[in-house]
């Protein structure tokens, strides 16, 4: 692990040289500095009894509320499909519009606050409705959308644009010089998105959106583990046979459909006044919206609100989630690297190799959020449930990725380059651990807003103390408790993408693949 | 007099790739630039294609690499030519529906270079061959008294590469083509300019022009 691909870059300021390799340890050394700190405790429960009731589910799935089933999984597939919809068509008016600091402020307020937070917000406005749905998945992906797709537009091939008669308009140009261009990048990575839509769609579910998460939810609170298993199996299917159905003709007959469940839905009538009282009133700080804005009692009395929950509320939960993000960012670089040889043909066989791979795919594309509350059910509510929910997912993400990046290395050895440890250890981990870096650190903040929303399962981060505010119908706290997330969100991709760049790996190789 | 160089300098930082150059090219000319590669013959083409696009509503332009949107089709690619003759909400139109009249000017253009099997096939799916043809055919349609094209037979057969030469000379009044084939070019000019590292070596009517000066071109 001490030869690295990029030669070592000194930082002036501190006058430290910063390589992979000391990155790395400065994370895990973060990482084991906060453990005291982390509260790992299981309150004397044994996780096995539910592990087995859960296990036995497995091979006893009961699909007897195939009813029920169906029709939440039709919900999921329409949830999905909608918000991405929206979210695609907003994306691509802000992509367009990307060159202004305006927009891409907005994109970044957009997209740091995760797609759970927005729906616990809405839902507090417009109760559980398609609208709630559609929008809180809209929200944040146009946000990305607009990311990514301005990222794709400026490193498509400039060359047609070039040679375009001199008196094209600016419309024709853009649509034909650029967009035209970059077409199937555009393409492949909204259908990419598909999935983490569906996850997205699933898991509001378990906020009360009638998604399959919310089926989950039920069945378990029911003790019934067979339609638990069900609920995962169906789930699973829909993620694995998404390159059969998803095809480019399609796509408009499954939005009508999408169009057509959503609208068929029945669900509560939405008072358009809601939305105004909620921001012209909801959100306004009680001292502030209670008392005179002339008076200057008024303002001692927000300024005390804001400390009495910035010192209980906002203080706590930072701490809690940063503790809980660093020392999962650790430990999923290090079952990322323990794991990826399982992807690698080379180290783990054929046969290996696509049981591995299998094995990866599973544990990447299972949502956080569903991992965290079976291991919850397991462990009870203290850090170890979301440590370890978020580790093995993120690290099966970082490992399925590092993995294909070896097999493309594998193709290029030289006949007689080593095997088995020698391989990892000489050809492979020298060339990979800068990319692998990359991709931990690009991942450290998406592990941060995961961190901060499980706290919706009431482990005390962040998103603890927004959902307790919102169930209280606080959503002036709530609206403060989001805004402190989102800055956290964006300092820490900050850090990230100086670190990142001190790395001088190209961007385009690791932002795209946030599985 | 369509365009006139006079003491033309490019430079890439350091390194000079057009070191004073004086050229005219007159309407009518068919010229074929001559050099080795990195002798400077596309830096040139280039410069006369911006002097000529500025002072003439419509040049045509072959670029050495295509220049193609490889998600669209032949026909859309041959549109492209044409995109500033129409309103953005035509050219948007024509995406989705195209017009069976922008259709038959686009097929004359693709039956000239014998590309009218494929118009609907996406670029990218093309062979080096055919990509080429398609930046022809858009020239073609593009249309206009002048030409500038950038080896455009590079990756075509002889027998093919002779019948684009000769469609691009019957529809053009004055050609200018950087070639590498001296054998194509010599037949389809009235005047050759050979380079070298920048400089202009020779600068007469074809006939003139020696082969061996030709072939000192390329020595080592």
């Amino acid at each position: 692990m001490t030869s690295t691909p990029s030669e070592p870059l000194s930082m002036p300021a501190a006058g430290v040289i910063v390589t992979p390799v000391r990155i790395g340890l400065g994370l895990i050394a973060c990482a084991l500095l906060v453990l005291p700190f982390a509260d790992l405790s299981m309150l004397g429960r044994s996780p096995w009894p539910i592990a087995w009731d859960i296990l036995s589910g497995f091979l006893r799935p009961n699909f007897s509320a195939v009813e029920n089933l169906g029709y939440a999984t039709a919900l999921t597939l329409a949830f999905a499909m909608g918000g991405l919809a929206v979210g695609v068509m907003g994306g691509a008016v802000l992509a367009v519009l990307y060159t202004f600091r305006a927009v891409r402020v907005l994109a970044a307020v957009l997209r740091s606050v995760h797609e759970l937070i927005w729906a616990l917000l809405l839902m507090a406005v417009l109760g559980p409705t398609v609208a709630t749905g559609i929008a809180a998945i809209a929200l944040a992906y146009s946000g990305i959308f607009a990311k990514v797709y301005a990222e794709i537009l400026s490193e498509a091939d400039q060359r047609p644009g070039d040679v375009l008669p001199r008196g094209t308009g600016i419309v024709s140009r853009f649509v034909y010089g650029r967009v035209a261009v970059a077409l199937p990048a555009l393409a492949a990575y909204t259908s990419y998105r598909l999935e983490c839509a569906i996850r997205s769609s699933a898991v509001l579910g378990f906020i009360g959106l009638p998604t399959l998460g919310f089926q989950l939810d039920s069945f378990f609170k029911q003790g019934q583990y067979g339609a638990v298993a069900a609920v995962l199996i169906i789930y699973f299917t829909l993620i694995a046979t998404i390159p059969i159905w998803l095809r480019r003709p399609l796509v408009p007959l499954y939005l009508v459909l999408a169009i057509g469940v959503l609208v068929a839905h029945p669900g509560p009538p939405i008072a358009g006044s809601s939305l105004w009282h909620f921001v012209t009133n909801d959100i306004v700080p009680a001292p502030l919206r209670n008392g005179s804005w002339s008076d200057y009692q008024t303002w001692r009395a927000a300024a005390a609100w804001f400390s009495g929950l910035f010192s209980s509320q906002i203080i706590p939960g930072l701490i809690a989630t940063l503790i809980v993000a660093q020392i999962t960012l650790a430990l999923a670089g290090i079952i990322a690297l323990l794991a990826f040889p399982a992807g690698v043909a080379a180290l783990s066989g054929k046969i290996g190799s696509l049981v591995g791979a299998a094995g990866l795919v599973v544990g990447r594309s299972t949502p956080e959020y569903m991992l965290a509350y079976l291991f919850l059910q397991m462990f009870g509510p203290s850090m170890l449930p979301a440590i370890l929910a978020l580790s093995l997912h993120n690290g099966a993400i970082i490992a399925h990725l590092t993995a294909r990046q070896a097999e493309q290395i594998c193709q290029t050895l030289r006949p007689d380059a080593p095997r088995g440890f020698n391989l990892y250890f000489y050809e492979l981990l020298p060339r990979l651990f800068g990319p692998f870096l990359a991709l931990s650190l690009y991942r450290w903040e998406i592990i941060l807003r995961e961190t901060a929303i499980l706290g919706i399962l009431g482990i005390t981060t962040l998103g603890f103390y927004i959902d307790s505010a919102i169930g209280e119908l606080r959503i002036d706290r709530a609206v403060i408790l989001i805004i402190a997330t989102a800055l956290l969100t964006i300092a820490i991709d900050a850090i990230s993408r100086g670190l990142r760049s001190s790395l001088r790996l190209s961007p385009s190789a690791t932002t795209r693949c946030d599985g | 007099m369509l365009v006139a160089l006079v003491d033309e300098r490019i430079s890439h930082g350091s390194r000079e790739i057009l070191s004073g150059l004086n050229v005219s090219i007159r309407a009518g000319e068919r010229v074929a630039l001559l050099g080795r590669s990195g002798a400077g013959k596309s830096t040139l083409l280039n410069v006369l294609y911006a002097r000529l696009a500025a002072s003439h509503p419509v040049v045509a332009l072959v670029p050495q690499d295509g220049a193609l949107v490889g998600a669209l089709s032949v026909y859309h690619n041959i549109y492209m030519g044409r995109l500033d003759q129409h309103h953005a909400l035509y050219n948007l139109a024509n995406l989705i529906r195209p017009r069976r009249r922008d259709i038959e000017l686009a097929t004359t253009c693709a039956r000239t270079v014998g590309l009218e099997g494929t118009l609907w096939q996406s670029v990218g799916t093309l062979s080096g061959g055919q990509r080429q043809r398609t930046a022809v055919a858009r020239a073609l349609h593009r249309g206009g008294p002048i030409v500038l094209a950038d080896e455009p037979v590079s990756a075509v057969d002889v027998t093919q590469g002779a019948q684009i030469l000769a469609a691009l000379s019957a529809q053009f009044e004055t050609t200018i083509l950087a070639m590498h084939d001296v054998d194509l070019a010599v037949a389809y000019s009235t005047r050759l300019i050979g380079l070298r590292a920048g400089t202009i070596v020779f600068d007469g009517p074809t006939g003139d022009i020696e082969r061996r000066q030709i072939l000192d071109l390329y020595a080592q």
